[in-house]
């Protein structure tokens, strides 16, 4: 018993660094954030005051708000949408042992973000690759960039690896003993993967979602390059608030506001998840 | 089928008088299975009767789990036929063949309960929901676990998972069970309570039972007719009680149950020579002075006082096994194994009386014991001898 305490006691020592690095860089920064969101700045210094949320539900910054979270959705289904048969092909027999197909979709992700998203600047820009061979051709050019398409396939082009790479694993550690039994019982392939292939590919679906919305509803980066210098979702008006206005109270407020609605949207998500585990879906 | 495949099977000893029960469910021809340079199957020839219970022996990968698939659809043949019934149901996939499955490994679906595992095949059938509810509720019962039906499969224990995964199959009343090695995860005494219900249950349900094992007890214990298989060949089919004591050669001799197996010649009909004997025999039909193998069980071998006219010979080693004692006896230069209820001293000279229709001559094949490498000379003098693994009758140098 003596020995297990001691073990134990060593082993607390041990996380101790990391309780620390935890406390310094992720609990601090967000009780500073809840502090500037919770006070405003006058002359006789900072006082608490609730207008920084009210001015987060003006129409102005609902609105900003509300495309944020559509344009994320949005681009959360076309990556499901694109992203299953991807995972379910590359999981098959035919493509498993060659993991050809898994390394073309990875090989994009060690290029820098920054890069891959201005190379599209360079496709669709009015006299880009795509407008020049319209021209070319002899077809009117078209707007194609800052637009929301513009946006969305930037969101989805970036991200569109993280939901195929969960759904992979999910649909490649899967028994096939199962799908041989389901296969046995009378299910044919379209059955087999009703009944039995998408349930429990579930949690992959789930996670792969869950690491597309939670960066595509934050994004600023895409939306700045993509949508334009006046283009507004919730990750730019942050930026906006910090770097540009240098209204931090404000920033906060719309900080605190996003990192709930993340909250809020993951557990609906892994609530979706253990319904799924009940066999709800058959 | 070709009317050599049917003398082939006779040949085989299940010869049937009454033509009723001669009927063939399902008929494998001239099978072959390549998988890359592996041959796993090769040239497999067997028919399984209606209602049947019919086992497939052998040690692990001897191609039994891949017959099974063949007939399951999981597995397509490289060459060959299977036929249901007078049809080939080679072109059809598992889901339109009226068989059903019990896995290995149970194959429960984690993401449906007890009952809406059960009720999988019925409801891919699009039966009324009233109707699925009561069979699967009959089945519960059948399988000993009404009440478990809202229970999660993650929470039943080994023996539970196993009785639904067989009401899982039986349930959607296939015309033929198949079973691979379903007992195999079980505890000796589950198993054993399991054989029974099993045995039991296919008398109950008119079903054809086809069932993988490599434990030859089981196999004994449940078949009507058990296919010992080894290298992908069918070695020996037959009833249970005519494997044991007709085995065909020395591998299934030595695979179900033990058998001193010796080198001998056939001197002419009813007459064999071995261990530099003379013996009266059952067997005929060799060419004369023909090379055989002798195959004498254990338990065969009357321990009686020693004299001139018989066999004799030195206890060696002596076990209590509980119903009787094993000996091991050394004596005209073979290592003998006997079971007597009758305790002999080691060290004690006793005589082996062996009745003619407990000789079992069989032709030499590629399994016919290679007495060289088992000379007892080499292995340490007259000191205990560990003959090869299951084989006794090790020779011992004069």
């Amino acid at each position: 018993m003596a020995v297990m305490r001691s073990a134990e006691g060593q082993r607390a020592r041990m996380a101790a660094p990391y309780l620390l690095w935890a406390f310094i860089f992720i609990i601090v920064p967000i009780i500073l954030i809840i502090y500037y969101s919770l006070t405003i700045e006058t002359d006789s210094g900072p006082v608490f005051s609730w207008s920084n949320y009210a001015r987060a539900f003006e129409p102005t910054y609902l609105s900003v708000m509300w495309r944020s979270v559509l344009l994320a959705l949005i681009c959360t289904i076309i990556c499901v949408l694109a992203g299953y048969p991807v995972a379910y092909i590359m999981a098959s027999k035919e493509y498993s042992s060659k993991g050809f197909l898994l390394f073309l979709f990875l090989v994009p992700m060690w290029m820098n973000f920054l890069l891959r998203t201005y190379s599209w600047i360079a496709i669709l820009e009015n006299n880009g690759v795509i407008n020049t061979i319209l021209k070319a051709i002899g077809l009117p050019a078209l707007k194609l960039l800052y637009v929301d398409q513009a946006v969305v396939l930037g969101m989805v082009y970036n991200f569109l690896p993280f939901m195929i790479l969960p759904i992979y694993t999910v649909l490649r550690k899967m028994d096939q003993n199962l799908i041989e039994a389901a296969q046995d019982l009378g299910a044919d392939n379209r059955l087999v993967f009703i009944n039995l292939i998408l349930p429990l590919s579930m949690p992959g679906v789930i996670s792969g979602v869950t690491m597309v919305f939670m960066p595509a509803v934050t994004t600023f980066i895409i939306s700045s390059l993509l949508g334009g210098g006046q283009y507004m979702l919730i990750g730019n008006l942050i930026e906006r608030q910090f770097l540009k206005v240098s209204d931090w109270h404000f920033g906060s407020a719309v900080s605190v506001i996003i990192i709930a609605l993340v909250i809020v949207s993951t557990s609906v998500f892994s609530i979706a998840d253990k319904d799924s585990e009940g066999g709800a879906l058959f | 089928m070709g009317n050599n495949t049917a003398e082939f099977l006779i040949s085989l000893g299940r010869g049937c008088a009454d033509m009723s029960g001669c009927e063939h469910l399902i008929d494998l021809v001239n099978v072959d299975k390549v998988f890359g340079q592996t041959t796993v199957l090769n040239n497999i020839n067997l028919y399984i009767r209606r209602n049947e219970f019919l086992t497939l022996l052998g040690p692990s990968g001897c191609g039994k789990t891949t017959t099974l698939r063949i007939i399951g659809g999981f597995e397509y043949p490289t060459q060959g036929d299977v036929i249901f019934e007078g049809k080939s149901i080679l072109k059809l996939p598992p889901y339109r063949r009226h068989v059903n499955t019990v896995f290995q490994k149970y194959a429960l679906f984690p993401n449906m309960n007890v009952a809406e595992n059960i009720a999988f095949g019925l409801k891919i059938k699009k039966m009324s929901g009233s109707v699925i509810s009561e069979k699967v509720e009959a089945m519960l019962k059948l399988v000993n676990l009404s009440g478990y039906g809202k229970r999660s499969v993650a929470s039943l224990s080994g023996g539970q998972q196993q009785r639904v995964a067989i009401a899982r199959a039986l349930v959607n009343e296939p015309r033929v069970l198949l079973l691979d090695e379903p007992l195999g995860a079980l505890d000796l005494q589950l198993r054993k309570e399991m054989q029974i219900e099993l045995k039991n249950m296919q008398r109950k349900l008119g079903i054809t039972f086809i069932y993988v094992t490599h434990d030859q007890e089981e196999a004994l214990t449940m078949s009507d007719t058990v296919a010992v298989m080894n290298a992908g060949e069918v070695q020996q089919i037959g009833s249970p009680e005519d494997i044991y004591n007709e085995p065909r050669n020395a591998f299934v001799a030595n695979f179900i149950g033990e058998s001193n197996i010796l080198d001998g010649r056939m001197r002419e009909d009813y007459r064999v020579e071995f261990a530099d004997r003379l013996f009266n025999c059952v067997d005929k039909g060799f060419r004369d002075n023909e090379p055989v193998d002798v195959v004498i069980r254990p338990e065969d071998i009357k321990i009686v006082p020693a004299s001139e006219e018989l066999l004799f010979g030195t206890v060696r080693n002596v076990i209590f096994k509980g119903v009787h004692y094993e000996m091991l006896i050394e004596g005209a230069g073979y290592l003998w194994k006997a079971q007597s209820t009758v305790m002999s001293e080691t060290g004690c000279r006793v005589g082996m009386d062996i009745a003619p229709d407990l000789i079992h001559v069989m032709r030499k094949s590629e399994y016919s014991v290679n007495n060289e490498t088992d000379r007892a000379d080499e292995i340490g003098g007259d000191m205990f001898i560990r003959p090869r693994r299951g084989i006794y009758a090790a020779r011992v140098a004069n």
